[in-house]
């Protein structure tokens, strides 16, 4: 049987890498649209400050990008070294979107971030603003099919386990594109990276207005990262994530993980402001709540009930009990594959086959299960509801937050005094690293909540890792962790001195710290 | 237009032959100057240059290797899972090494100081050096068949050490795929520069071409003189549904030139590297350089070529367990998929092909020091 240790060190690695990766990516969302925003206006009105604008944020957007990509690149490549059951129980249908992402989109973003950068002598101002538009699309057109595969693995539709070949397989590739978790998913993210890319402007901006330099470039720099941030953050919130919540069942257990409800309320239920959640009797030992919140925001609806995390235990320990059965004919149809009754008696009960595979990390053998090995199956499917709970509150928080500043910095860009307000300047100032905390409670929440799961209801997350040693696994981790730390102290030193120097960067003669004093 | 399963199943054998083949004749070139870039470059300014040849198209160019990635998941799942588990250790040596580009790229000019661009040089020279070095390791190991096996539900268990990969066979056979790709990249650095730059890059060419046909050769004497090779000894089904453990395989010696015999026509596979490889020397050596390039890009589809048809059907041999070796059969992800992508790679490879293409005209012509100079804040 595979060691916990192994399986706590591969969802340990996977979590840094892809949390490593995801500080980069929300930036380069955002920011690739804020340069269209700017390079469509110089195109427009030939003013060359918006050339120069589109410049100098194109190059910290290059920054960030440099180790988009190579953080980026592991993420291809760790499905196979480290979950390879996995690679091989999913890979019909998962493996499909990220080699579509790679035809479509980052081939798209990748070529055209080259002629970004090298084609500003060599292009027409239309030929180049073209550039930068496929750059945008191809980004978010990668967002668009990773978040389609992770998707599936919240809510695994349009495919089937075929015992045959001991794998899941594709029956609908539509119902796999257009699952409504990833779409929500989609719109939740991208808009979240935009939230990204303009408090990135907005604060720099802000920080040249404090200090009274470069004022007519940060001026409408800060104008460009209002109004889109506003748009945004209005997007995150308002067409949020919640949209998925009804739908299936891993998005259900999150979402009454992440409530803290254990029990299921008559419709509409309440919504629990702060609580005190108590895993050992699954109950709150405290809570405030507000009457109705939750069943509006869950369901968006008064009468639809939600369920609570008793109840899904309940109707979970019943899916262990027939997936036990599942496991029992998979393995005796494996050794008679041809035969009609093991097959028809399999398909009655093949959906929860996975409910059975839990058991597989504590006992080899079905025969050797016990009530009480069913009873921890079950509770296992429960998520651990105390860290849910409050990232994903600071993640609220957090939105509500930049809502505010976001409305008023648009409301004092359009009464044109926002330069004059330093309390605003130092709030957007302060609140540069907001965002990426919001970014990283959010990947938490959805992908922690999925536990014990790598597939809901389908593979389980021990099962899915590669056969290596713990000690391969502590020494890859030790190498990410320490190579990935240089890089980002190298690219914060960069970014951080770049946007100190500001403008000036470009050499263009026109702003303070021109590029040749900087090397002097 | 329906294809049916063993067609589908031998059309996704070319296809992750044609990705592994872009892979190396686009990103190979920038991985190839990225190796000489430490040699051929003498000073700051020169190594500017050298950068600068690639700079626009190394992020579209590595795209290959991530797409590589992606189809070998989509379309061979097993294989996806088995071999890069199994190769951990080198996969990570090779996942590290591409780490020093993006950002050897993009942050070595950046700042005015001799010890920072000189570090992001070595960098560069690793990103460049290390994949080829590996990928050609992993094929000399996938030739002899590798220490893996399967249990009851298809889990793959990999018996091997990463220091069990570097045999001698395996390290020629990297040596083959290095001087491959620095050859490549020697010719389009020459291409695109002139003067002292360019000479040393024909130089480099000569040289790095003449060991990659010495390396072929000799691989190609071991391979027919020495110990390995496997054959399928039970009826092949290619319509059934893929299963790993359904086969009976034995190891052969020798067997890897069956196909050769009974296909005869497969020999111009082979025959490709010579005439690729020694059309590529003539040609850099009169410094008819683009020409040379597309000679050079032929003797890849050679190379490697020669190593998917000496094996086929095989993909993967297990040394340990031949039953459960992968083939191009048994190996495959269900008709369903394999259809879709078939498609998707239909559509997206040409439009890819077509504004790649644009880019590099767009950016035509020869990097000197006087564009440097001229683009000394945005240049690389």
């Amino acid at each position: 049987m595979v060691s916990e240790q192994l399986v706590d060190l591969s969802r340990l690695q996977f979590a840094a890498t892809a949390m490593y990766h995801f500080l980069f990516v929300p930036l380069t969302l955002g920011m690739v649209w804020m340069l269209v925003i700017m390079e469509s206006v110089y195109v427009m009105t030939g003013k060359v400050i918006y050339k120069d604008m589109t410049r100098f944020w194109g190059k910290l957007f290059g920054i960030n990008f440099a180790l988009g990509v190579t953080t980026g690149i592991t993420l291809e490549f760790q499905f196979g070294t480290n979950w390879a059951y996995y690679s091989h129980y999913v890979g019909d249908i998962f493996g499909a979107p990220l080699a579509i992402e790679g035809l479509m989109a980052f081939f798209l973003e990748s070529t055209f971030i080259g002629l970004f950068f090298f084609g500003w002598d060599r292009l027409s101002r239309q030929q180049h603003l073209l550039v930068t538009l496929l750059m945008a699309v191809g980004t978010n057109l990668s967002a668009l099919w990773i978040l389609i595969a992770n998707g599936w693995m919240q809510n695994p539709v349009g495919a089937e386990f075929s015992f045959e070949t001991m794998r899941m397989e594709l029956t609908d590739f539509w119902a796999v594109i257009f699952n409504p978790v990833a779409q929500g998913k989609f719109v939740h993210t991208v808009s979240a990276g935009y939230v990204t890319g303009a408090m990135f402007v907005l604060s720099i901006s802000a920080f040249y207005l404090l200090r009274g330099r470069d004022v007519e470039f940060a001026k409408r720099s800060f104008r460009i990262a209002a109004a889109f941030g506003f748009a945004s953050i209005c997007s995150v919130i308002v067409l949020g994530d919640e949209s998925g919540y009804t739908v299936g069942e891993a998005q259900q257990t999150k979402l009454a993980a992440m409530e803290a409800m254990w029990e299921t309320e008559p419709a509409p239920a309440s919504f629990n402001l702060i609580a005190v959640p108590n895993e050992a009797e699954m109950k709150n030992d405290f809570a405030i709540h507000i009457p109705w919140v939750m069943g509006l925001i869950g369901t968006r609806s008064l009468d639809k009930e939600l369920p609570g995390l008793n109840a899904i235990y309940a109707a979970n320990r019943e899916r262990v009990i027939t997936g036990i059965e599942a496991v029992r004919l998979l393995e005796a149809l494996r050794k008679a594959p041809k035969d009609e009754t093991l097959r028809t008696e399999f398909a009655k009960v093949q959906a929860d086959l996975g409910f059975g595979l839990l058991l597989k990390k504590y006992v080899r053998s079905m025969d050797k299960v016990t009530p009480e090995l069913i009873d921890r199956a079950a509770r296992d499917t429960l998520p651990k509801v105390a860290p849910l709970f409050w990232t994903f509150r600071i993640m609220v928080a957090l939105g509500f937050a930049m809502l505010a500043l976001f409305g008023l910095a648009l409301w004092y860009s359009v009464k044109g005094d926002f330069a004059e307000r330093r309390w605003l300047l130092r709030w957007a100032l302060w609140f540069l690293p907001v965002p990426w905390i919001a970014c990283e409670m959010g990947w938490f929440v959805a992908e922690y909540g999925r536990q014990p799961w790598t597939i809901y209801g389908v593979l389980p997350t021990h099962l899915s890792v590669s056969t290596l040693t713990v000690e391969s696994l502590y020494g890859s981790l030790a190498g990410f962790v320490g190579f990935y730390t240089v890089l980002l102290i190298v690219e914060m030193y960069l970014m951080v001195r770049f946007a100190r120097q500001g403008p000036g960067s470009l050499g263009t003669g026109r702003y303070l710290n021109e590029a040749h004093h900087a090397h002097a | 237009m329906i294809f049916d399963y063993p067609t589908l199943k031998l059309i996704w054998w070319l296809l992750v032959g044609v990705l592994l083949v872009g892979f190396a004749i686009m990103d190979g070139h920038d991985m190839g100057v990225g190796t000489l870039l430490p040699f051929v470059g003498r000073n700051d300014e020169e190594r500017r240059v050298v950068i600068n040849t690639v700079g626009p198209h190394w992020d579209g160019n590595q795209v290959w290797f991530i797409t590589g990635g992606g189809a070998i998941f989509a379309a061979w799942p097993i294989v996806y899972a088995t071999a890069f588990s199994g190769f951990y250790w080198a996969m990570l040596a090779v996942l590290w090494a591409l780490f020093f580009r993006p950002v050897g790229f993009d942050y070595r000019s950046k700042i005015h100081n001799a010890t920072w661009r000189s570090t992001w040089d070595w960098g560069l020279f690793i990103g460049g050096a290390v994949p080829p070095l590996i990928f050609g390791v992993a094929f000399g190991n996938l030739l002899q068949g590798v220490p893996f096996h399967f249990d009851d539900s298809l889990v793959p268990y990999y018996t091997g050490s990463f220091w069990g990969l570097l045999n001698p066979f395996a390290l020629l056979a990297g040596v083959v795929s290095t001087a491959m790709i620095t050859f490549h990249g020697a010719i389009y650095l020459a291409h695109r520069t002139e003067g002292d730059i360019q000479r040393r890059a024909v130089t480099a060419a000569l040289i790095f071409g003449a060991l990659m046909l010495l390396g072929f050769s000799a691989a190609g004497v071991w391979l027919a003189k020495g110990g390995f090779g496997y054959a399928i000894t039970s009826v092949i089904d290619p319509a059934a549904l893929p299963n790993p453990l359904s086969k009976t395989v034995a190891q052969q010696p020798g067997a890897w030139l069956t196909n050769y015999a009974t296909a005869p026509l497969t020999m111009i596979v082979p025959a490709l590297a010579y005439l690729g490889g020694i059309a590529a020397l003539a040609l850099v050596a009169t410094r008819r350089t683009l020409a040379a390039f597309v000679a050079s890009s032929f003797a890849i589809v050679g190379v490697i070529g020669t190593a998917g048809v000496s094996m086929f059907p095989f993909v993967m041999p297990s040394s340990t367990m031949p039953d459960a070796s992968l083939t191009v059969w048994d190996a495959v992800s269900s008709q369903r998929t394999l259809g879709i992508m078939f498609w998707a790679t239909l559509i997206f490879m040409p439009i890819i092909v077509l504004y790649t293409s644009w880019a590099y005209k767009v950016m035509a012509g020869k990097v000197t020091t006087a564009y440097i100079r001229e683009n000394e804040h945005s240049a690389y």
